[in-house]
């Protein structure tokens, strides 16, 4: 697939969005102590992250003024679903924000708001993966990974996201606390992310050529996709990159989203230099956007066979 | 206008079966095809580029040409390919908007352009690159398989169908109904092994496709074995299938 740049920054900043809600929520059911304050603030920070992604996700739209309609088909498509799942996301972290920035005892603030912020932001990490897991003729996406690599990542990089933020805003123990588990989970992010890997790896096409026209023949070759100057089915679906590119982003994805950040966050907790969460912020942004990059690219659509020739 | 629910039967499927044996290449049915959607309900179409060197446009139906075997015995195979109006359309479940539908009368899948959002999803959705992001519109557009032609009571009979059938100078597309048994198009997937695209995904295209019979010319038999799809060379015609047709 040709990688659009408008859903490479939706799903990453979506991601961020609701991996720092999901923490922040988390620790304030598990009773961190967390000043509500920061919570506030940090949590307005998720809010503008996911209203971002969603005028990035506008950009993908032919008519954007139409992009209401989205929502009607919520029986049968994912994309509906999460074009609903995520204003309901957007409010329920502005209304907790909300409540602990304008309410005048923002201790009243009870359990239902985190733990629905939990449950909203895995269903929509559930509905954006599926909007891809369930093409099942493109088999780099049909597959649980894709559903656990969009959740896992989101959340890791909201993990390192929350650590830079209780950095930044005067919370180093809040940072300090989410060490170990921003290394854990960035560890499995990493980790799922390359059995996704090995496995597209190994995947054989279930579609050829001799599927895809019904002549069983072994020699068959294309002569002639049908036009010179290329089509909608040219540029659509391919990532018109070099091999090495494309074999490189590999690399630089896995390097930027997983290996640094790690390292980085090991040397904030190790060495006590916090600013390292900082600077893993921006790196694992980087990164998340390469990883969205080669997810993209590194599917393979079977309408492909039928454009390989121009002559 | 009522719509096709998933896993309904339908009573009507309109569909094209194309003849591999005599298609010639000639693209008359794609420019015929433009002609009629550019002017018609489904238009216009992008032309980008017309007169430069890369020039791209919307089309609902293209022909390629697909060589097999090794030389000398090789065969051009002309391949017109357009929406196969599936049984089972991957691209309409995933349309956010409803946009994409498949007409419950006749099984044709459409695009209702004013409600589309152009997000390109259903074309992911679609194993054969069958559906065009029109490039000024901005909408998907795809074959109609001529809706607003084939039920038109003031064209005569005869030109009630689809612009690409009855542009092709050498017949090499039927229209019909696939569940008439009785039609045109059925009897020809049932008497010449009518085959579909891809069928490992079950879609159940509607569109079907004639292998090539197999033919003597000059003593050399020719053709596609009709059973097992594959090309049918001089040496060995023992599993033939009948009838053989003499040139």
């Amino acid at each position: 697939m040709n990688p659009a740049l408008s859903i490479i920054i939706f799903t990453t900043l979506a991601g961020a969005a609701q991996g720092l809600a999901v923490v922040l929520a988390l620790s304030q059911l598990l009773g961190a102590g967390l000043d509500n304050a920061f919570v506030a603030r940090s949590l307005w920070v998720a809010v503008a992250l996911a209203i971002v992604s969603l005028v990035a996700s506008f950009f993908h739209l032919g008519r954007p003024l139409r992009a209401w309609r989205a929502a009607m088909m919520w029986r049968t498509s994912w994309m509906s679903r999460e074009v609903i799942v995520l204003p309901i996301f957007i409010l329920l972290v502005g209304l907790w924000a909300g409540m602990l920035t304008f309410s005048a005892r923002p201790g009243d603030v009870t359990a239902f708001l985190p733990l629905a912020v939990i449950a909203v932001s895995a269903l929509l990490w559930y509905c954006t993966a599926m909007i891809y897991a369930c093409i099942r003729f493109i088999q780099e996406w049909a597959h649980p990974l894709t559903i656990v690599n969009y959740t896992v990542i989101g959340l890791a990089s909201g993990l390192v996201l929350a650590g830079a933020l209780g950095v930044a805003w005067g919370q180093p123990q809040f940072a300090a606390h989410l060490g170990a588990w921003a290394f854990a989970v960035t560890t499995l992010a990493w980790l799922t992310r390359v059995l996704a890997l090995r496995r597209n790896a190994r995947l054989k096409p279930k579609s050829t050529l001799q599927s895809a026209t019904g002549i069983k023949s072994p020699g068959i070759v294309q002569k002639s996709m049908g036009m010179t100057g290329g089509s909608f089915n040219t540029r659509e679906f391919f990532h018109h990159a070099s091999v090495a590119a494309f074999r490189r982003m590999r690399v630089i994805f896995q390097l930027f989203a997983f290996a640094l950040p790690l390292a980085l966050v090991v040397l904030a907790v190790a060495s006590g230099w916090s600013a390292a969460w900082l600077v893993a912020v921006p790196i694992q942004l980087a990164g998340v956007l390469a990883e969205r990059w080669f997810f993209f690219a590194q599917a393979r659509h079977p309408q492909n066979l039928y454009y390989q020739v121009v002559s | 206008m009522s719509t096709a629910a998933t896993q309904e039967t339908l009573a009507r499927q309109l569909a094209l079966v194309i003849d591999l044996n005599v298609c010639v290449g000639c693209h008359a049915c794609v420019t015929s095809c433009k002609e009629w959607n550019t002017s018609g309900a489904a238009g216009p179409l992008a032309d980008l580029n017309a007169y430069g060197a890369e020039p791209s446009g919307t089309f609902f139906n293209r022909v390629q040409t697909y060589e097999a075997g090794s030389f000398p015995d090789t065969q051009t195979i002309h391949f017109p390919k357009s929406c196969l109006h599936c049984e089972e359309p991957p691209c309409v479940p995933v349309c956010p908007t409803g946009a994409s539908y498949k007409r419950a009368e006749d099984g044709i899948v459409l695009v209702d352009y004013d409600k589309c959002i152009g997000c390109s999803y259903c074309s992911w959705a679609c194993p054969y690159g069958a559906r065009e992001l029109d490039a000024e519109r901005k909408v998907m557009t795809k074959c109609t398989l001529c809706v607003d032609r084939i039920y038109d009571e003031l064209l005569p009979p005869q030109d009630r169908k689809p612009a690409c059938v009855k542009a092709c100078p050498t017949g090499a597309r039927l229209f019909g109904d696939i569940k008439d048994a009785n039609s045109e198009v059925s009897k020809a997937i049932r008497e010449r092994g009518g085959y579909q695209l891809m069928p490992e995904w079950e879609t159940q295209p509607a569109n079907h496709y004639l292998p090539r019979a197999v033919v003597s010319v000059s003593g050399r038999d020719v053709g596609m074995n009709v059973e097992n799809g594959h090309l049918q060379m001089p040496a060995d015609d023992a599993d033939a299938p009948e009838p053989v047709l003499e040139a």
